[in-house]
């Protein structure tokens, strides 16, 4: 049975099964995903996961309660586990107080989209993956599958997502340590595109070779690379949800509360259109919105439940308020052109293990990791040893932001905490005058 | 308890395999989770998670297939898929495990107290109103939340060579936080942010001494709103346990994880700045450092008796005196390098594979009372409590930031101040430990939260330690 089907069976259930003053949503989340670990050029370990999960909420006027149950595939036993878990629900149900920030969406909408793309061959793409890396030190990790996502609901919602798609994320290493880090997603495998993607990292990789420079902390000129900036903007763009403004736990709360601006360089938005997200979350289909304008605030990220409780309407954010198609604006610097206009000063490929110094303030603090290079008039010199940035998202993203580059770069999620993620950002590089270092 | 284990052992047995070895690891978590946020009961959630994952070796090639469907049909279709894996990748492995040992051993590893239910989700709300209700009613206060979670784990393994090993655990996780802002700042409190989780039932909400304490923790959140920004300078640090454990954490545990050392993590978590070559000689920190792989201790949250490969876990020392001894690298990782390890091979659930984690690492006590560490100090700051955590890939640089810091000056506990952080170097940093406090210092946490590997996986840990104070520390404040 396809998966769609299994949750059609699994929604036809539950409307049998679910009426009068009762309401339910269902959510479900499945994938068949092979998983191919490289290290030295070789696999290290190899496998395949089958899971299927889905998450019923049960809801009786202001009372509600969820239960998320994994699931075999077949049917019949499947009817079972969900019968479980409504009767548990229904127990419950009656013993909970009233939630008086429940303002479930009860409109009917629809939303499918399933690509039909040709099945990829994991085990085809591992061969072709060691023979092109011989050689090299080469390190990644290929996750390969369908992925489906369902949302439907006893008051008429339906939505429907399935892609096949691939995310190759590899490192090659320099016997010296040092190492630049390369992506290859998409729906379908092209070999020689591959290979252009491992011969620019080979291309990196012999400036790699040289001796690195040891940098003092200070502030330095920098262009961070669209990866090293995705790094940057994962931090704080959960700051555009409704709740974290309201509540004090947003980076972003001095921006929207009018203290402060960023670089009028900067436009964001959360967009349907060219991202890789489903257009549907549990809280309805998404809507375009357009978070900040100019360097100044715009809208936020809302769900059903931040809604009713901070007198705001929804826009179908989903319940942890946070982007799933977060789109910067390019600007005008072209891609040829970034390490003329760097000058001298820092060309940072990837940023790591981000975290926030003093949040309310915007300051962050993370280490350079790949593919750093310390640039003098225009020219590659050598790459730079691990660095400590410590800097404000309100300098550098403000006063410090010299130009973006003209085309924002797809950056397709390689997280796989439970459940292959899905979403993207597009993201331009980002010339900055002033970049601090600490350590 | 283990109710599928008998269908799942005749089901194992009837396996057909051609592969020269193979397993089943079968895990079943259910959890609840009940959380007030504002004073408002939010909508309790229940997970019912279960699959088993099929690993088999071919001519030294291992592959594994996980999956859902535990029916007899679903289970060797999963292990047609793992041996299909293997065949098709053999000549491209990096490791030929053809003469790795196997466990053989059968043994019930269930943690006291494990049948004894629970209580019902009306008593667990009433707890938590009560407790969200000690948050006083002040306008500065804009968020708080009260919440706990209990996860019953059970896992049955068996392989080929006559293996059976079952696991069944209970972990109580339960969380406090408050939030105080005003129109310049905002400044957070909790009850030990993520690391205060422990395996047992209700008891350990005692132990751990939530109950009551949102009172304090809505005081100590205003107290930090009110409070000057940490001076910036070099101090001695003194570290409550409550960030010792991240401090163990990220500069110790992470950097001496054995496949990281031999390259596999490179692509994601990263490398080590320990060699291999480093073990039974290299200088970690003072002579006062002593660290435990210990999971024996009743409680903490990676207590076991056997691995997820099978492997007997035992105590071992890691750092004795200060010397490195040995690294946190399960059997393969062993295998692998020639180094003595641990019984770390760890996987987080049935659909992802096991690898070296830690599990409970411990910094030994040593001599010291509280008082006398503060004491000891003349100019100084206590921290407590992380809320932010930073480290370079090679687990050295880092940064690390506290809820709570107190300055000391010429041996007393002076005023509080907001955003206490420090950065320095794991590899002088823990040379400067200066004094370790003793057992009446000494508490045992746990985080639920600890990421690594591809594909990723989340995974439980347990630390314990004292207070300690480290000499000569670069700590900063906020921009605020």
């Amino acid at each position: 049975m396809g998966a769609r089907q299994h949750f059609s069976e699994l929604l036809a259930y539950l409307q049998g099964q679910v009426g009068g003053e009762e309401g339910f949503t269902l959510a479900y989340a499945a994938e068949v995903s092979s998983f191919i670990r490289f290290n030295q050029g070789q696999v290290r370990q190899a496998g395949q996961v089958q899971q299927i999960y889905a998450t019923l909420s049960l809801y009786q006027g202001q009372h509600h309660a969820e239960s998320k149950l994994a699931l075999s595939g077949e049917l019949e036993e499947d009817l079972t586990r969900v019968q479980q878990s409504l009767q548990r629900l229904r127990l419950i149900l009656p013993t909970l107080s009233d939630d008086p920030y429940l303002r479930l969406n009860r409109e009917a909408w629809r939303s499918e989209l399933a690509a039909a793309g040709e099945p990829l061959d994991a085990a085809a793409m591992a061969e072709q993956i060691v023979s092109a890396g011989r050689g090299l030190d080469l390190v990644g990790f290929l996750a390969v599958g369908p992925q489906y996502q369902g949302f439907a609901s006893s008051w008429g919602a339906f939505g429907w997502y399935a892609a096949s798609s691939f995310n190759l994320e590899f490192s090659l290493f320099h016997g010296n340590g040092q190492a630049v880090k390369s992506a290859y997603a998409g729906e379908q495998w092209d070999v020689q595109a591959f290979a252009r993607k491992l011969d620019v990292a080979r291309q990196q990789l012999d400036f790699l070779g040289r001796p690195a420079k040891s940098l003092q902390p200070g502030s330095y000129r920098a262009y961070l690379a669209p990866a090293a900036l995705e790094e940057l903007v994962s931090l704080f763009c959960w700051g555009f949800g409704a709740q974290a403004l309201a509540s004090g736990g947003s980076p972003l709360q001095r921006l929207f509360n009018g203290k402060a601006e960023l670089s009028p360089l900067v436009t964001m938005e959360e967009c349907i259109e060219g991202g890789l997200a489903p257009a549907f979350t549990p809280e309805g289909p998404r809507q375009p919105l357009r978070l900040i304008s100019q360097g100044r605030a715009g809208e936020r990220l809302v769900s059903s439940r931040s809604a009713a409780e901070y007198g705001l309407i929804a826009n179908g954010a989903c319940s942890g308020e946070y982007p799933l198609s977060l789109r910067l604006h390019g600007g005008e610097l072209d891609e040829q052109d970034v390490l003329q206009r760097l000058g001298t000063g820092l060309y940072i490929g990837n940023l790591w293990y981000g975290n926030f110094s003093d949040l309310p303030a915007g300051r962050l603090t993370g280490m350079t990791r790949f593919a750093t290079f310390w640039v003098e008039d225009g020219q590659i010199q050598a790459p730079v040893s691990t660095m400590r940035f410590d800097d404000s998202l309100f300098d550098f993203l403000g006063p410090q932001l010299e130009a973006l580059s003209r085309e924002p770069e797809l950056l397709l999620p390689g997280g796989t905490y439970g459940a292959r993620q899905t979403g993207s950002m597009a993201l331009p590089g980002a010339l900055l005058s002033r970049f601090t270092l600490t350590l | 308890m283990f109710a599928l284990s008998d269908i799942l052992q005749h089901r194992f047995a009837a396996l057909k395999s051609s592969a020269d070895f193979w397993s089943l690891r079968h895990v079943q978590e259910t959890r609840e989770s009940y959380w007030v946020r504002r004073r408002v009961a939010q909508a309790p959630s229940f997970v019912d998670d279960a699959g088993a994952m099929l690993s088999v070796r071919i001519a030294g090639v291992e592959a594994y297939a996980a999956t859902s469907d535990l029916s007899q049909a679903g289970l060797q279709a999963a292990l047609e898929r793992a041996e299909q894996m293997a065949q098709v990748l053999a000549g491209h492995n990096l490791l030929d495990l053809g003469s790795l040992l196997q466990p053989t051993e059968q043994s019930d590893d269930v943690m006291p107290g494990y049948e004894q239910p629970l209580a019902g989700a009306t008593h667990w709300f009433e707890l938590l109103m009560a407790e969200s209700a000690l948050i006083p009613r002040d306008a500065r206060l804009v968020d708080s939340h009260v919440g706990l979670t209990f996860t019953c784990h059970e896992q049955i393994y068996f392989n080929s060579a006559g293996a059976r090993l079952r696991r069944a655990q209970r972990y109580v996780f339960p969380q406090v936080g408050v939030t105080a802002s005003d129109e310049h700042d905002s400044q957070s409190r909790s009850f030990g942010g993520s690391h205060m989780a422990r395996q047992g039932g209700a008891e350990v909400l005692q132990q751990l001494g939530v109950i009551g304490s949102a009172a304090r923790i809505a005081d100590e959140a205003l107290q930090l709103l009110l409070a000057p920004n940490t001076p910036n300078g070099s101090r001695d640090l003194l570290l409550m346990p409550d960030q010792m454990i991240l401090q163990i954490h990220e500069s110790i545990g992470h950097p001496l994880e054995l496949d990281r050392i031999l390259g596999d993590e490179r692509n994601f978590a990263g490398t080590s700045f320990i060699r291999q070559e480093d073990f039974g000689h290299y200088r970690y920190g003072s002579p006062l450092l002593n660290v435990s792989f210990d999971p024996g201790v009743p409680g903490e949250l990676s207590s076991y008796r056997h691995d997820d490969d099978g492997t007997p876990a035992e105590r071992h020392l890691l750092i004795r005196d200060g010397i490195l001894q040995r690294p946190l690298g399960g059997a393969l990782s062993q295998w692998r390098s020639g180094l003595p390890g641990v019984a770390n091979s760890r996987a987080c659930s049935w659909n992802r594979p096991p690898i070296d984690r830690m599990a409970n690492l411990n910094l030994e006590p040593g001599d010291k009372s509280l008082a006398e560490l503060v004491g000891g100090i003349e100019h100084g700051i206590l921290m407590s409590n992380n809320r932010s955590w930073s480290i370079d890939d090679a687990r050295n640089k880092f940064q690390f930031g506290c809820e709570w810091g107190q300055l000391i000056e010429n041996g007393e506990l002076k005023g509080v101040v907001k955003n206490p952080n420090y950065r320095g170097i794991s590899a002088r940093f823990w040379r400067n430990l200066r004094a370790v406090g003793d057992a009446s210092t000494f508490e045992i946490l746990g985080t639920p939260y600890c990421g690594k590997g591809e594909p990723n996986q989340v995974i439980r840990v347990g630390h314990a330690s004292p207070a300690c104070v480290f000499a000569d520390i670069d700590v900063f404040g906020g921009a605020a």
